[in-house]
């Protein structure tokens, strides 16, 4: 079997947090043992709340930030140590179109210049010329390429989405990695840019790795989903067993807010996650989703005792998958 | 979510939001709306005009910056206490702001020329401020660590400085030093020493305004994103970040060429800048208030000193507009 295009192992990010006199007193475990693969052509989803690490894991596969340990394999080269040349090789096949379209385009440049510049700064020489290029990208992202003198704030959310991807796709990339690409924008704008990157994917064969913050989004763009907690990955399968089969209470929990989702009989109510998402710099021991987990309350001691041993990280993070759940957690 | 169409659909080839307007447009529409301001600029293009044109215009005068009136008249007769002052130290047609006390040029032209010395060196400090902040300060907060902290500790250094004192004591160190050079030839020396030592002198308060505003540009996700495509150093400072502190640079540069006229003239006029007979403002100052010239001949003093003093307050004035008109929280 060949290797995998991308293959990520236990991977974690942990931001030092200084205290007085410059020493560290402590870490903040944005990300913390995550490891999944991307095959060639497919979309990952990526899920999970506001702060659990998404972004961050996202810029570690981007070598915007150094990982604290763990391997990245492109295609079965690990690419955590590249530098210099190596790195602009890395750079050339994995792009990234990021999270806020407000602040993700430099307001003081053309977006024409914005989608030319992974080629400008890459060297790359382009057959028909750059400017051709560009309005080839712009096009293909449904933007009017006439419109490349124009600068960032003449557009919408979801233009401005439009040219960020136009510049992901500048280089031809092999894997673009997709951070919340849709979630500050109208919904009936996110279908759009979704079908957007569907159809370059068709056309393309790219791979992606989605993040979203909820299941819905996923739903219609991945083929696997990984579910992430605090800087884990809690549950990860096919897309179509995550969503006929869930089986982590965290998952399922999630599941049940997704209003398209028909519920199964043994989830007949609405999970709400009650309490306070614990600190990413004091994760709770064992399993870092007990303390909000619907499924703990109804465990017995020994099963509560169980729950806060080490959790073996994988596609499965938990120990008691399935187990009923309660409606309603915490206060 | 629905799926829909997934041919790009007519909302997103529609037109964008807002029709295109850059920096310095937006800035002028709103200068245009303040009469203070549009005099302001009016007094400073009128400033920059007359001393470029100021060939044309003593050549239309008729007279020439140098040429001593060697006339009887002002030789033998200039003063005599208790009579009023000849004719010819006022305006008139043939001397159109009259003529200078004692050597007898035309006042005139050395105002004109003069407004060329002191000009020329306002700019050009300014310019080497302006590049030194501009880049160290860019520098500063785009690196950090032990860049940002080298280039604060000698930005914390100048600013602590007692500027006027060093600068006098070195101003003349590097005429003497430069007027030994091929370099020395008509009033290149004084002018070349008081732009490196007023352009080395202001770019401290401009870095550190522009490493604190890089400091939160750096934030920013187009620098995550210039990186993830392999985006060098010093093309992220000059394409991503510059442009975006170019607004600030703007008004601090309008503000500091009032700064930098001043200081010519205090420097020429306490005799280490421009020297005779090369006019600048300062120059000029320092010509009334030599001989105690300016207590016969009030007139002497008043011509170079209104022209300071307008164009100083005309620069100040436009650079406040500026700030007002750039800033982005400012409605007007
Ligand atoms: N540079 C940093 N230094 C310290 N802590 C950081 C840094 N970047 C992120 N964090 C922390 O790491 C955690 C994960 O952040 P991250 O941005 O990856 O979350 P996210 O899942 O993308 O959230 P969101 O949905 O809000 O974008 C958060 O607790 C955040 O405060
Ligand atoms: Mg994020």
């Amino acid at each position: 079997m060949s290797a995998p295009l991308l293959e990520v192992t236990n991977l974690t990010k942990h931001f030092p947090i200084k205290g007085s006199m410059g020493r560290t007193v402590g870490a903040v475990k944005a990300v913390d043992g995550v490891s999944f693969t991307l095959e060639k052509g497919t979309t990952l989803g990526l899920v999970g709340e506001s702060g659990c690490g998404k972004s961050t894991t996202g810029k570690v596969l981007m070598r915007l930030l150094d990982p604290t340990s763990g391997s990245i394999k492109l295609d079965g080269e690990d690419i955590t140590g590249l530098k210099g040349k190596q790195l602009d090789g890395f750079r050339r096949r994995v792009q990234m179109v990021f999270q806020n379209p407000a602040s993700s385009l430099n307001p003081r440049q053309s977006i024409g210049a914005a989608i030319a510049s992974p080629l400008v700064e890459q060297r790359i020489k382009v057959p028909g010329g750059i400017k051709a290029k560009v309005a080839d990208l712009m096009d293909r992202v449904g933007l009017r390429p006439e419109h490349a003198n124009r600068f960032p704030h003449e557009f919408s959310g979801g233009q401005r989405q439009r040219i960020g991807i136009a510049r992901a796709l500048a280089l031809d990339p092999d894997v673009v990695i997709c951070d919340e690409p849709v979630s500050a924008l109208d919904v009936s704008v996110q279908a759009q840019v979704v079908n957007l990157l569907k159809d370059i994917q068709a056309d393309t064969g790219v791979s992606y790795i989605f993040i979203a913050h909820d299941l819905a989004v996923v739903k219609h763009m991945a083929d696997d989903v990984a579910v992430m907690y605090l800087g884990k990955i809690m549950e990860q399968a096919n897309k179509r067993e995550l969503f006929e089969n869930p089986r982590h209470p965290y998952t399922r929990a999630l599941l049940s807010a997704v209003p398209s989702v028909d519920l199964d009989a043994a989830l007949t109510e609405r999970i709400r996650l009650g309490g306070d998402l614990p600190s990413p710099s004091n994760p709770p021991s064992g399993c870092v989703f007990r303390t909000r987990c619907p499924a703990y309350e109804l465990l017995d001691e020994a099963g509560k005792q169980r729950c806060s041993t080490e959790v073996p990280a994988g596609a499965m993070a938990c120990h008691f998958p399935n187990a009923p759940l309660a409606a309603t957690v915490g206060a | 979510m629905t799926a829909t169409a997934s041919k790009p659909s007519e909302q997103a080839k529609a037109k964008p939001v807002a029709t295109g307007r850059s920096l310095l447009a937006t800035a002028w529409m709103r200068i245009r709306k303040s009469p203070v301001a549009m005099v302001s600029l009016a007094i400073v293009v009128g400033m920059v005009l007359f001393a470029i044109l100021a060939p044309v215009l003593v050549g239309i005068e008729g007279q020439d910056p140098n040429t001593t009136n060697t006339s009887p008249e002002v030789l033998d007769n200039f003063y005599t206490p208790g009579l009023p002052l000849p004719y010819y130290m006022y305006p008139s047609a043939e001397h159109w702001l009259g003529v200078e006390p004692g050597l007898g040029r035309d006042l005139f032209a050395r105002l004109a020329y003069g407004a060329q010395v002191s000009l020329i060196i306002a700019l050009l400090s300014t310019l080497v401020s302006v590049v030194l902040g501009t880049v160290l300060g860019a520098a500063a907060g785009y690196f950090g660590g032990k860049i940002d902290m080298v280039i604060s500790r000698i930005m914390d250094l100048f600013l602590a400085f007692p500027h006027l004192l060093l600068v006098l004591s070195i101003a003349p160190i590097l005429q003497s030093r430069l007027s030994g050079t091929a370099l020395a030839r008509g009033s290149f020396v004084p002018i070349a020493s008081l732009v490196i030592v007023l352009g080395f002198f202001g770019w401290a308060y401009l870095a550190r305004v522009v490493r604190g505003q890089v400091l939160s540009i750096r934030e920013q996700e187009y620098i995550d994103a210039a990186k993830s495509f392999g985006t060098k150093n010093w093309s992220m400072i000059i394409k991503q970040v510059i442009p975006n502190v170019t607004g600030v640079v703007l008004v601090y540069a309008t503000m500091m060429i009032p700064t930098n006229i001043t200081a010519e003239a205090a420097l020429s006029f306490l005799g280490v800048g421009v020297k005779d007979p090369t006019p600048s403002w300062g120059q000029m100052l320092n010509a009334a208030q030599a001989g105690n010239w300016y207590l016969q001949d009030p007139w002497f003093l008043a011509v170079p000193s209104i022209a300071l003093i307008l164009t100083v307050l005309a620069f100040n004035l436009l650079g406040d507009a500026l700030r007002d008109a750039l800033d982005p929280k400012s409605s007007r």
